[in-house]
């Protein structure tokens, strides 16, 4: 799992460094043509899209097979982002992880949990990483980006970015650009109960990167992954600054907030239960989103030594 | 979906779970006429899609049809944290031994079902210690694992066999029906030795209502809840007089907790997802506007890829339209927004700069009414 970079951006000297092919299920539909188009504008090298029945024809230059075994076949990706909807994204990943994809980005929501339990089954028997579903995806900016975010809020630089919201990876990215704060990666955990990659995951897959400056953790009512992750940064120690923010703090109890994880039984899943760990673990937490690059900035240089 | 717990133990009785003798009723008519199958003494239960019945009082034991008058409308009109009573189920009464706790819930965390269970059931699961927990893949529980629990637990013979039965039982229906979590608390060992569901709850995945048509009958009917997901929006509504409107979930509760930082009181949280076109700001707008106590909206769209453009066009057509005629706060942040302020200017829409400013103007606007 820790591969990450290495799948998404390839190692020096290799012929297609930073230049990874990537392939698109469900690259004809409105969504995942419109998103298609935007990742090449981007500089993501895609060359190939997935769609029963279209195989043999071409979209916009992009030559499209009916599987992905026949794209790969063709191109030799290890990565696939998928745009198939919901009701038949699990035989999509199947097909995906089984034909040789590593990493699989997700971007469907309202995948049932039963089948995102059974892909990421399948994934950790293949070896293959999942991001998401319901994820706006990764993106290392200017080089890659893989998903729906938008380009603008994103500047190269060392800090990791890591959300289950898509809008507030997007809104606090651009203020951390503004702020002189580039990313070395962002990526979107997904807004649903079970992700492909949780945020322990994620953090694990960045803690290492040479450079890192620090990271942002965007949390959200619901689950305890916020908690698990801040557990794990007290008992692994971790030198870098951590800027937490937890959406949600003024959500009724037992109401699903939009997305299908954002949901608070009793204590569980509560922004007190999140921010009572982070503070645990010593990482301070913005009460809105616009604070996260002060709190970072004074994380990085301390004030008085 | 959460089910209520008649409509859990509907499913419950569905996979061969026992429970006690039980009657649905709407009416004091109907629980008179159903008093007399079931015979007192019974007890009256609101049902409520919240936990906490009991200590608010929405439980109550009938020894006679006096005691079914005195408090069958009480409880039928009653609200617990806000969520008014649907129905009342009557349910026979027994001599209980002692209360145990089942349950299979999705563990987030360690992605999969977990069995929990415990001797000391009849409280609240996050306050027992005394929990067994087991991890179970998608094809839910064997018997090695029933029996292992069920004597963990502190079962013997029949009460373990019995056990047993209703946790493979419960696993089948979880897996079957797609749950996250199914849960009998209390499940009673009666004074004869028998187990039976005194309460029970089920919580499905929305998400694969597709699949199971059969539990469409359990799903609530709310005309505001119901346009919005068919427009793919997300909808909850709250007791305030602001809107609350914006793109993406975590953008909207973010907005939501600053407001409730800064004193106003959301009407609603409204998420038009990812992303935004002048339909569907306008179907978002048509919705406010059936919410009566609106007094203003608060508008906060972070567009990378939305032009800000739209979303002016679709409120100046509501203005227009005469759908609305509040004043409305908003802060649109992507493309396009130079020109969104021209359009905009003279209207009853204030654009800020920032999500800060735009709530504080809309709490002011709430505070003059």
């Amino acid at each position: 799992m820790s591969g990450i970079f290495e799948i998404i951006r390839g190692t020096p000297g290799d012929a297609d460094y930073e230049k990874k092919p990537v392939i698109v299920q469900g690259m004809t539909g409105t969504f995942g043509a419109r998103h298609t188009d935007l990742m090449r504008e981007y500089g993501t090298n895609i060359v190939a899209g997935v769609t029963p029945n279209k195989g043999g024809t071409e979209r916009d230059g992009i030559p499209l097979y009916d599987t992905v075994k026949d794209a790969v076949a063709a191109t030799g990706a290890q990565i696939a982002v998928n745009f198939v909807p919901a009701k038949y994204f699990l035989n999509s990943a199947k097909e995906a992880i089984e034909a040789g994809i590593k990493l699989l980005v997700a971007i469907p929501e309202h995948v049932p949990v039963r089948d995102t339990l059974a892909v990421i089954d399948l994934a950790k028997k293949h070896g293959a990483t999942v991001i998401g579903p319901n994820t706006p995806g990764v993106i290392i900016p200017g080089v890659i980006k893989l998903g729906i975010m938008p380009a603008v809020p994103f500047s190269p630089g060392n800090v990791v970015v890591l959300s289950k919201s898509g809008t507030l990876l997007y809104e606090i990215s651009d203020n951390l650009t503004q702020a002189g704060f580039g990313q070395s990666i962002a990526l979107g955990i997904g807004g649903d109960p079970i992700n492909g990659t949780r945020l322990v995951d994620a953090f694990d897959m960045v803690r290492n990167i040479p450079d890192l400056a620090g990271i942002i953790v965007v949390g959200e009512i619901g689950g305890d992954a916020e908690e698990t992750l801040a557990e794990k940064i007290i008992v692994t120690g971790f030198a870098k600054p951590v800027v937490a923010y937890i959406a949600g703090r003024a959500a009724p109890k037992e109401k699903r907030m939009g997305h299908a994880g954002a949901i608070v039984y009793g204590n569980y899943g509560s922004a007190e239960s999140k921010v009572s760990m982070f503070t645990k673990a010593n990482i301070p937490v913005a009460r809105r989103p616009t604070e996260i690059s002060a709190l970072f900035a004074g994380k990085i240089k301390p004030t008085g030594s | 979906m959460r089910l209520l717990e008649y409509q859990a133990k509907d499913l419950f009785e569905e996979f061969g779970i026992r429970m006690l003798g039980r009657r649905v009723c709407d009416t004091l008519e109907e629980a008179k006429s159903a008093a007399g199958e079931l015979e007192y003494p019974f007890v009256i239960k609101s049902q409520v899609p919240v936990g906490g019945r009991g200590k608010a009082g929405g439980i109550q034991k009938c020894a006679n049809a006096d005691e079914l008058e005195l408090h069958f409308s009480r409880i039928r009109e009653m609200s617990i944290k806000g969520e008014k009573t649907r129905t009342i189920l009557l349910e026979k009464m027994a001599d209980i031994g002692s209360e145990l706790y089942v349950s299979l819930m999705l563990n987030r965390g360690k992605r999969c079902y977990v069995v929990i269970a415990s001797s000391e059931g009849g409280v609240e699961i996050e306050s027992v210690k005394n929990q067994t927990i087991r991890e179970v893949g998608l094809m839910g529980v064997n018997d090695e694992l029933c029996a292992d629990v069920a004597k963990e637990i502190g079962l013997k013979d029949s009460a373990a066999a019995e056990f047993g039965a209703i946790l493979t039982s419960l696993s089948k229906l979880a897996m079957d029906k797609e749950v996250e979590l199914a849960e009998i608390n209390p499940l009673a060992i009666l004074k004869d030795g028998s187990l039976v569901a005194l309460d029970g709850k089920v919580v499905t995945d929305d998400n694969s209502n597709f699949r199971h048509p059969e539990l469409a009958k359990y799903k609530e009917y709310s005309e505001l809840e119901d346009r919005a997901a068919a427009s793919g929006f997300s909808l909850v509504e709250l007791d305030g007089n602001i809107a609350v409107v914006g793109n993406g979930a975590g953008l909207v509760m973010s907005t939501l907790d600053m407001l409730s930082d800064s004193g106003g009181k959301p009407a609603c949280f409204l998420d038009v997802g990812g992303g935004a076109t002048t339909e569907s700001v306008y179907e978002a707008i048509t919705l406010i506007a059936k919410i009566p106590r609106v007094r203003t909206i608060l508008v906060n769209l972070y567009g990378g890829i939305v032009r800000t453009t739209t979303v002016a066009t679709a409120f100046l057509k509501a203005y227009e339209d005469g759908l609305i005629s509040f004043k409305v706060s908003a802060r649109l942040k992507g493309a396009e927004s130079e020109k969104a302020k021209e359009m905009l200017a003279g209207s009853k829409i204030t654009l800020h700069d920032t999500v800060e400013d735009a709530i504080t103007s809309a709490v002011k606007e709430a505070q003059r009414h």
